[in-house]
């Protein structure tokens, strides 16, 4: 099921770096849940913004 | 006394504080029977998570004292209110919709806008469902049961504040207090026929609240007259530092501008994404709004599709940071749908959880520029009446799409930049349906007051269902 997938094997490689355990009965769900992700950042991902952007979450002395 | 709350539990607020004030109803006799209501409705409705009948007739005969003593005994005298299980309550551990906080060692003192509440003579009776940590929009809870919609048992209330909807509509109690942080006040106000505010983020304190996406969290109240919430908005402002997002600003009270008119105010219709993914019922009630408020303008909020998804990313990012330790040690004590998103939002790189933070800037400047040619837009709520409990899907311009995460399309943009909106119900029939009055930050004041002008109208109203039978 993993083998062939660069996103199973994006989700195996993060879960253990994080370490979260995810059984093999989830990871169907956590990828969809992944790539909706993935495909609405792409929204805003090529929306070009000016360098000097500030993020909104600033932080204030 | 004379006879409790006669009109049956629908009495709002105002009312009621009147009345106990001159000392025409007790605040003891309104909290018992709103404590009766509950023990004879809540069965069917599932609205309260828990009841607090001791410390409310506590607090009730209190508020008799002051009444006794000619005390003033607040604007909220003897109102009964309850807030969403995620609100801290002294002696309840603060479950915020989950298995896995009820283990919590109970709260040793109030959230701050119950106190506040209180201190205007308000008197809380209980804690309400609402969906798992609050990442939902149905009002659904996999370890509680479903919230029910007072106006038809089988569908939703909305969520995730979804007991703060059903308890209101359903005439439990005038007011509740919910969240919201992509539309979760909102959604069940249309849904349950409320109005709802949703306060300027950073107005209202979120003190001793269970968070869920720090960047968009706000909390508010939820009633079936513009004024009550009004009124409770009042009695809840002011700087908390105690909150790190809670902004020093002057108290700037509502209720006595709400009267004022509204004719001199630049109203527009939001268009292009707005106008776009809505069932015939959400066009029709923006269209009696527009008609009611003589509006003829359109305008377009600029790339609020690109708005949606940056809030829709930095909530499912920020949610999984916030429960990244629960989801390593305690996975299989999650809702499975709730896990899984959670899980998915701590994959997704950071790079772009900065870039959507960035585009919020970007976006919130073209907004506030908006701002200036226009005091108020008006804007579907949801796409869609309440759907059926456990509808998984529905048909949104020709495209079948999960139910669960696209209830909030209209309502994401919005809350992504922290305007202030009130919610009118208009009361469509077989299900209401909510308009969104959305106006710039700081000025829930002109939100509230067209909702008192679309009440008075007519136009909007928070229909009164029938009692669930026994």
């Amino acid at each position: 099921m993993t083998s062939s997938d660069p996103l199973y094997d994006y989700i195996d490689a993060v879960s253990r770096a994080l370490g979260l355990r995810i059984e093999d009965a989830w990871k169907p769900a956590v990828r969809a849940n992944l790539e909706v992700s993935l495909r609405l950042a792409r929204q805003f991902d090529e929306f070009p913004l000016p360098d000097e952007i500030e993020p909104a979450s600033v932080y204030r002395v | 006394m004379a006879p409790v709350d006669a009109a049956g539990g629908w009495a709002p607020a105002h009312a009621i504080a009147t009345a106990v004030t001159s000392g025409k109803i007790s605040a003891l006799d309104v909290t018992n029977a709103a404590l009766a209501r509950i023990a004879t409705y809540d069965g069917k409705l599932n609205s309260f998570t828990d009841v607090v009948a001791e410390r409310a007739r506590a607090r009730a005969g209190e508020i008799d004292s002051a009444v006794a003593a000619k005390r003033n005994p607040g604007p909220l005298a003897g109102v009964p209110f309850a807030v969403k299980n995620l609100f801290d309550v002294k002696g309840l551990p603060t479950r915020a919709g989950s298995k896995i906080n009820r283990r919590r060692e109970p709260a040793p003192r109030d959230a701050t806008l119950v106190e506040r509440m209180e201190a205007a003579g308000a008197v809380l009776v209980g804690a309400l469902n609402m969906g798992e940590y609050a990442y939902d929009f149905t009002g659904e809870n996999v370890h509680d049961g479903p919230s029910r919609n007072p106006h038809d048992l089988t569908r939703m209330t909305g969520g995730s504040s979804g007991g703060s909807g059903g308890a209101v509509a359903g005439g439990l109690v005038p007011i509740s207090l919910g969240s919201d942080t992509n539309g979760s006040i909102r959604v069940p106000s249309s849904f349950c026929g409320l109005f709802g505010l949703k306060p300027t983020y950073g107005r209202l304190s979120r003190a001793r609240s269970f968070p869920f996406v720090a960047s968009f969290d706000h909390l508010g109240p939820l009633a079936r007259s513009p004024l009550d919430l009004a009124l409770a908005y009042d009695a809840m402002q002011g700087h908390d530092p105690e909150d790190a997002a809670c902004v020093d600003r002057p108290l700037e009270p509502v209720t006595p501008l709400l009267g004022q008119d509204t004719s001199g105010l630049r109203f527009a219709v939001a268009d292009g994404y707005f106008s776009k993914n809505l069932f015939p019922e959400a066009k029709e009630a923006v269209a009696l709004v527009a008609r009611a408020l003589g509006i003829t303008r359109r305008v377009e909020i600029p790339e609020a599709t690109r708005a949606r998804a940056a809030a829709y990313v930095i909530s499912t990012c920020e949610g999984a940071s916030l429960h990244l330790d629960r989801l390593r040690k305690q996975p299989e004590e999650f809702d499975a749908a709730v896990r899984d998103r959670l899980m998915a939002g701590a994959m997704v790189p950071a790079p772009l959880v900065d870039r959507a933070q960035k585009f919020r800037r970007w976006y919130r400047a073209q907004v506030l520029e908006l701002f200036k040619s226009v005091d108020v837009i008006i804007a579907p709520a949801t796409p869609c009446v309440a759907p059926k409990l456990g509808q998984a899907t529905f048909v949104l311009d020709g495209v079948e799409l999960p139910v669960r995460a696209n209830i909030g399309i209209h309502t994401q943009p919005i809350s992504f930049i922290g305007l202030p909106v009130a919610v009118a119900p208009i009361p469509l029939d077989p299900m209401p349906i909510g308009v969104q009055i959305i106006a710039a930050p700081w000025r829930e004041d002109i939100a509230l007051r067209v909702a008192l002008t679309l009440e008075r109208l007519g136009t909007a109203a928070a229909p009164m269902p029938e009692r669930p039978e026994q």
